[in-house]
């Protein structure tokens, strides 16, 4: 701040000059030394941040749960500033990879190629994939084979699995989402998400939508279902937390914290708490199923 | 001392006004290079005509979105254009002045309104409006047109009233004598005259049209398919980019890239397209 003080100083003695001869001059000056102490003090500020700490990012599915830990962690170690980033599964993956965080968060499991490249991963949670329908919708359950054929657009009306006569308002997760690619990894088969579905890029939307729209059809994240909008039963299994532990509801996916290497030092201290059973239990409450938890199909 | 200050100010002044030159030079440089390896690789017959999107599959094709931003816009202006151009009229030749005081700061705060709001408004009550009167999901081309009517509405009305009201007294006052009725002068003289300005100001209109993006995500529905109808949902080139760039790397990013290039080029012309109206408008005054 000094710097700054002594730029606007020296640009005090410009005020001199507004005799009316030379008002452009001092107007010139003016802005110019605004701009040069402006631009001191953003430098200054560039300067004065803090050294260390974790960056984390990746998923947007998983940020909100990290963000609940990293809050009780730092009331555990008040001295770890930890940042916390979206921008998605694929890109905390690269950002992981790349070193410029040291904690990718991913809400799919890694594709054959990223594994080539031999990133360290760790599971520490699971969450269920809960397909949603209007809570007024007088369908309650549909098989596997019918949710692949409803979004690969081959079943267009409700009236074809046992509901009211109306059009199905498809909704889906935009290319590149965690959630969309477990979707399709879990339910498409080898069918693909008819381009006609409308396109939410956050959980958030999604669960909006459905919950305005008496026709409509989405998928969320289990832990992110609540009386808004109704998760359909799969196959005659409701979608419940204790069904996926006990291995009859088999939507789920990993939640999955990837770095370039074996973590060491803070970024260690705070994988070690999430995978704590302090830090599993407060998952546990937030709607996630533990990865502790056994589960036997992989 | 006085002649070295004149020539510093002079010479911060052309840095600065250098800076904001550059940043476009930059950002065009920047684009063309992440996108057009893509265009290359796809081809850009396929690229702009592919009818699939499907990045994940190493499909790239944009015909959908151009589809899209074509039918949002032209759905915009056939709303929003009599609208403006009505208003302007008004405001121009009918408005008493107290009225008119009133009337242009209200406009201006129209354009000031940030463009997630109006997104924001389109989703809570446009779009449940559609979907319980009209059927479908809601998030449609009328949706977005309709948005887009109401936020290039400032635009089509300020430039042409201003072309309007540039016109020399004469024209009008010329018709008056000559015994035409108020309505009659505006119909064949004034706005005959003002065509250029207020062509213009259609063309700028679209333009803001063409490159809105928040609003539009959240009302368009951002479906990759080619319409049916004014119901269906729709992606333009911007929500493209918009509403997967936050996931993208490798190819699928700078598929993105690339569709920026198409909108930027998009953009030139139609800017293009709208200096060249208004000049030609100078040359025939002069």
């Amino acid at each position: 701040m000094k710097e700054m003080e002594s730029l606007m100083n020296i640009s005090n003695p410009a005020k001199r000059y507004t005799a009316p001869t030379s008002a452009r001059c001092s107007l010139g000056l003016k802005a110019a030394f605004m701009i040069a102490a402006l631009l001191c003090t953003s430098f200054l500020h560039g300067c004065s941040r803090p050294e260390g700490g974790i960056v984390i990012a990746g998923s947007t599915s998983v940020q909100p749960y990290v963000e609940i830990l990293s809050e009780e962690f730092a009331s555990l170690y008040p001295d770890i500033a930890i940042d916390i980033q979206g921008g998605g599964s694929s890109a905390g993956i690269t950002a992981a990879e790349a070193g410029t965080a040291q904690i990718g968060m991913s809400s799919r499991s890694l594709k054959d190629k990223e594994l080539d490249r031999g990133l360290w991963s760790v599971e520490i949670a699971k969450d269920g994939l809960a397909v949603i329908v209007h809570p007024e919708n007088p369908v309650k359950g549909l098989t596997y084979e019918q949710v692949r054929s409803i979004y690969a657009g081959e079943i267009v009306n409700w009236e074809q699995v046992g509901g009211n006569n109306a059009k199905i308002h498809l909704i889906a997760r935009e290319e590149g989402s965690g959630t969309r690619s477990a979707f399709e990894d879990l339910f498409m088969g080898e069918k693909y998400i008819t381009p006609k579905a409308i396109v939410q890029n956050s959980n958030g939307s999604v669960k909006q939508l459905v919950a305005d729209d008496k026709n409509s059809i989405g998928f969320i994240s289990l832990g992110l279902c609540d009386s808004k909008v109704a998760a359909l039963e799969l196959n005659g299994v409701a979608a419940t937390h204790e069904n996926i532990v006990n291995g009859s509801y088999q939507m789920y996916r990993p939640f999955l914290f990837v770095a370039n290497s074996e973590p060491i030092g803070d970024a260690k201290l705070f994988i070690d708490y999430i995978l704590s059973d302090e830090g599993q239990k407060l998952l546990l409450e937030n709607g996630l199923i533990p990865a502790t938890e056994g589960i036997e199909k992989g | 001392m006085k002649d070295f200050k004149e020539k510093l100010s002079g010479r911060i002044f052309f840095v600065l006004a250098l800076s904001s030159i550059s940043v476009l030079a930059l950002i065009t440089v920047f684009i063309l290079i992440k996108g057009t390896p893509l265009i290359a690789e796809v081809g850009l017959k396929d690229f702009i005509f592919g009818m699939t999107w499907a990045p994940g599959r190493g499909e790239f094709g944009i015909f959908p979105m151009i589809a899209g931003s074509v039918s949002v816009t032209f759905g915009a202006a056939v709303i929003g254009v009599p609208i403006g151009i009505c208003c302007s009229i008004f405001l121009a030749e009918f408005a008493p002045a107290w009225l008119s005081k009133i009337f242009r700061p209200v406009i201006q705060l129209l354009a000031g309104i940030p463009s997630v709001v109006y997104g924001f408004w389109g989703m809570i009550f446009v779009v449940p409006l559609i979907r319980d009167y009209l059927g479908g999901p809601g998030l449609s081309i009328l949706a977005g047109s309709i948005i887009l009517a109401i936020m290039i509405l400032p635009t089509v009305i300020s430039i042409s009233e201003v072309s309007i009201l540039a016109l020399p007294r004469q024209y009008k006052e010329g018709a008056l004598a000559l015994g035409m009725t108020h309505w009659q002068a505006i119909y064949s003289v004034v706005l005959p005259s003002a065509k250029s300005g207020i062509v213009a100001s259609v063309v700028l209109g679209i333009g803001r049209a063409v490159g809105e993006t928040m609003a539009v995500i959240m009302v368009l529905g951002n479906a990759v398919a080619l319409p049916e109808s004014i119901l269906d949902p729709v992606r333009t080139l911007t929500t493209n980019i918009g509403i997967e760039m936050g996931y993208a790397e490798g190819a699928h990013e700078q598929a993105l890239f690339a569709t920026g290039i198409v909108l930027f080029v998009v953009i030139m012309i139609i800017n293009g397209l709208a200096q060249y109206i208004t000049r030609d408008k100078n040359k025939g005054r002069r």
